[in-house]
């Protein structure tokens, strides 16, 4: 199953959310990450996602089962943008049912969090004074 | 032996390509590391960074067979 995604493409928050539907479910969360204008301290006027994609799918989807897992979800699928996106832009997509709103919180947060830990994805900021730099937290 | 190696983010840039091939003696990651790294004037520290042989997280010492694919990842910026 192809739940964790990479797009070139604009993400659709409301279609992705549609795959989240479940009988059993009765809560449904979903998170969005969208691009800033500013990091520390600097004026950011567009990123560039890179990604390691074969193993950045195959991290991704085991985050995904193992959330299904640890908090009894419905059903939980990602998708994050590579390439060139401007200020607003929707980068990351994140959104699970279960059948109670606390464990569809506790799992959103948790995939998010262990997807900017784990999958290799990197982020190139430029900046408005027209230097750029590669994040490695 | 003959090793592919793919370069992402700072060290693609640091490398000023995103892939090549090598001829390397190197037994593990660890040791073709330190040889490309010194080629390519990498600072990063392996100790910050991961590795992956044929599409899979491995360990540093892991023996490396002709024909290999290595990436060394950096520190992960997405979301």
């Amino acid at each position: 199953m192809n739940r964790f995604r990479l797009s070139a493409g604009a993400i659709d928050g409301d279609l992705e959310k549609r795959a989240l539907t479940a009988e059993s479910a009765g809560a449904c969360v979903c998170f969005e990450g969208w691009v800033r204008n500013a990091n520390d301290g600097r004026d950011v006027r567009r990123l560039d996602y890179q990604a390691f994609e074969s193993l950045a799918l195959s991290e991704g989807e085991r985050i995904l089962v193992e959330a299904k897992q640890r908090f009894g979800l419905c059903a939980a699928s990602a998708v994050h943008r590579i390439g060139s996106l401007g200020v607003g832009e929707l980068a990351v997509w994140v959104g699970v049912s279960a059948g109670h709103r606390d464990a569809a919180f506790a799992a959103c947060r948790w995939i998010i969090d262990e997807i900017k830990q784990h999958v290799p994805i990197w982020k190139n900021e430029h900046y408005a004074d027209g230097e750029s730099g590669w994040l490695h937290p | 032996m003959r090793i592919r190696l793919l370069y992402f983010a700072s060290l693609a840039d640091c490398a000023g390509r995103a892939s090549e091939d090598v001829e390397s003696a190197a037994v593990h990651p660890s040791a073709l590391y330190a040889e490309v790294g010194k080629r390519h004037g990498f600072a990063m520290d392996a100790t910050r960074l991961r590795v992956a042989v044929n599409g899979k997280l491995v360990d540093w010492l892991q023996p490396l067979a002709d024909g290999d694919e290595v990436v060394f990842l950096p520190p992960v910026s997405g979301g």
